[in-house]
């Protein structure tokens, strides 16, 4: 089975300032993909190359096979895309937006109703299908928007930053929407929320200053965001020294004379010595608890670190 | 594709004011220099009966209608236009049909046709009105449908040069003054000519009335057909690039 999208070393320059770098992944059928990265970090950037809005500099993007730059009807009928700013025409209500998307991309006449039916129903949109765009409230418009980029049942469906503006019960209903989506399609996704992604992704991609610096599935990144770090509590102060001199910990920080964090490999199973020595020197162990790492500590480390 | 995006882009003229307001406008001030022309006529009517071959009522009433019509498209084509790729670019809205399977070409001539379609309304309800005549008197019908279609080649052109500018320009109003400043200049580039009554044929062949009153003359002349023609394919043709370039560059 090809990829659904096979974006082949993208890069993409402003006059001489290169915006994205170098950048490879593939999408599969589904895979929901989060594209995680800072404001400025190339995300949108990416996105409109992978839509056809912009020619990249350098690079191949395939859509099912198909290369976007050589056949970019035949490759553009196959996507779906809701950019940062939903694409609408407020004069316009949202049924005759709709069906007008539908036309667009070459839906057949006779199966547009449906389409555009089907459409409205998932994003909840049918009790303001004969209002017009512009009066509508800014979630409103976003999910007109998000509605627009699923209609024709595009294969892959890239969603710029969908759920901005939105309240929070909106966020689960298009979170939820969002997986429901992802089990028959590709879905691309960008957003610097990093609970979104744990949420809703299946993979995860990090960018920064233009280059792709982690590619992981969920499972991957729970793993790396495990018990890195470990709290633990004593009823006297302990001798930082002699933790630090146990195989595996790599720095102890003090809290508080009684608390104090203990830094190790991911690997090492410290727990067994740190509670063995903790009690061998008679400092009256309280608690010993594994911290797990945020996503927000991998995402600041890892940007921090290209920026060093 | 072309006549999904020509249709739906006239129809959101008439969801505006802006087209009913431009039609009724231009109708209202046509009918009124409809009137004194016909008053004119009526003034000279029993001297011009003494000469010879005189010029007919589509000579006298028709052709000055037609140059009017034209003259107020000339200010009213650039409004019409500038919003066109512009006012997408501006709302971000460029980007629905980017992403969709369509060609720049087709968003350029589906954009483009939509407004011909609005200007064919004008030029149609103009040669209605000259049409009113019948009911007084005889019209020269070669003569009335050269008018016709000399003014509906010109406001084509006018509309493809608009659309340039508006895909050039970041704002409307931008677009508006530049197409207006262009047409007003090709418009009146053979003038200064004409004053110094040396002629310079270059000048003359780019200036857009002296093809337009070659055909109100009733002279279907290929060649000033072609010039039209030609004309708008180019702007058209540089409207495309502009597209396309803006993917590549931006």
């Amino acid at each position: 089975m090809t990829a659904l999208i096979e974006a082949k070393n993208l890069s993409r320059f402003y006059g001489r300032q290169c915006a994205v770098e170098n950048v490879s992944f593939n999408l599969n059928k589904g895979e929901i993909l989060g594209f995680l990265g800072k404001n400025g970090a190339g995300k949108t950037t990416t996105m409109q190359m992978l839509c056809g809005c912009l020619a990249p500099s350098a690079g191949q993007i395939l859509i099912n096979g198909i290369d976007l730059l050589d056949q970019p009807k035949q490759a553009k009928a196959a996507l779906g895309y809701l950019p940062d700013t939903p694409p609408l025409y407020k004069d316009l209500s949202v049924h005759e937006f709709l069906h007008y998307c539908a036309r667009l991309h070459r839906v057949p006449r006779q199966r547009c109703a449906k389409a555009v039916h089907k459409a409205e129903q998932r994003c909840g949109l049918e009790s303001v299908r004969h209002r017009l765009i512009n009066q509508l409230s800014k979630g409103f418009q976003q999910r007109v928007g998000i509605a627009q980029s699923i209609l024709h049942e595009p294969d892959v469906i890239i969603l710029d930053e969908p759920t901005v503006g939105l309240d929070p019960i909106q966020i689960q209903d298009i979170r939820q929407l969002i997986k429901q989506l992802g089990e028959q399609h590709g879905i691309i996704l960008s957003t610097h929320i990093l609970s979104e992604v744990q949420q809703s992704c299946s993979h995860v991609q990090i960018i920064d200053q233009g280059r792709l610096i982690l590619t992981e599935s969920i499972a991957g990144l729970n793993r790396l965001m495990n018990t890195e770090r470990i709290n633990l509590r004593t009823r006297l102060p302990v001798d930082i020294d002699t933790l630090k001199a146990l195989d595996g910990i790599t720095a102890v920080e003090a809290k508080s004379p009684h608390e104090y964090i203990v830094h190790f490999h991911t690997k090492a199973a410290v727990t067994d010595r740190l509670a063995a020595c903790v009690l061998e020197n008679q400092w009256g162990l309280e608690a010993i608890t594994p911290l797990k790492k945020s996503m927000e500590d991998i995402f600041i480390s890892l940007t921090s670190q290209t920026h060093t | 594709m072309i006549f999904t995006i020509a249709r739906r882009e006239f129809q959101s003229l008439f969801l505006s004011p802006l087209a009913w307001s431009v039609l009724a406008v231009i109708q209202f001030i046509l009918a009124y220099l409809f009137l004194t022309q016909i008053e004119t006529f009526m003034a000279f009517q029993s001297q011009l009966a003494q000469i010879s071959h005189a010029p007919g009522i589509t000579d006298i009433i028709v052709a000055p209608l037609f140059s009017n019509a034209a003259i107020i498209l000339l200010l009213v084509t650039p409004l019409l236009t500038m919003r066109t790729l512009c006012e997408e670019r501006r709302n971000k809205t460029l980007t629905l049909l980017l992403s969709a399977p369509l060609s720049t070409t087709d968003i350029v001539l589906g954009k483009y046709l939509s407004i011909i379609g609005l200007l064919a309304c004008i030029v149609a309800m103009t040669g209605l009105m000259s049409l009113a005549l019948l009911f007084g008197g005889e019209l020269d019908f070669g003569k009335w449908f050269c008018n016709l279609l000399g003014l509906l080649l010109l406001t084509a052109a006018f509309a493809a040069l608009g659309l340039y500018l508006s895909s050039l320009a970041s704002h409307p109003t931008i677009a508006a003054i530049g197409s207006f400043g262009l047409l007003l200049l090709l418009w009146i580039i053979d003038w200064k000519a004409g004053l110094q009554n040396q002629s310079s044929d270059v000048l003359e062949y780019i200036s857009m009335l002296h093809h337009f009153q070659n055909l109100q003359s009733g002279l279907l002349d290929s060649q000033d057909v072609l010039y039209f023609v030609l004309f708008c394919a180019t702007f058209l043709i540089l409207s495309i690039f502009r597209l396309e370039y803006e993917r590549l560059q931006k």
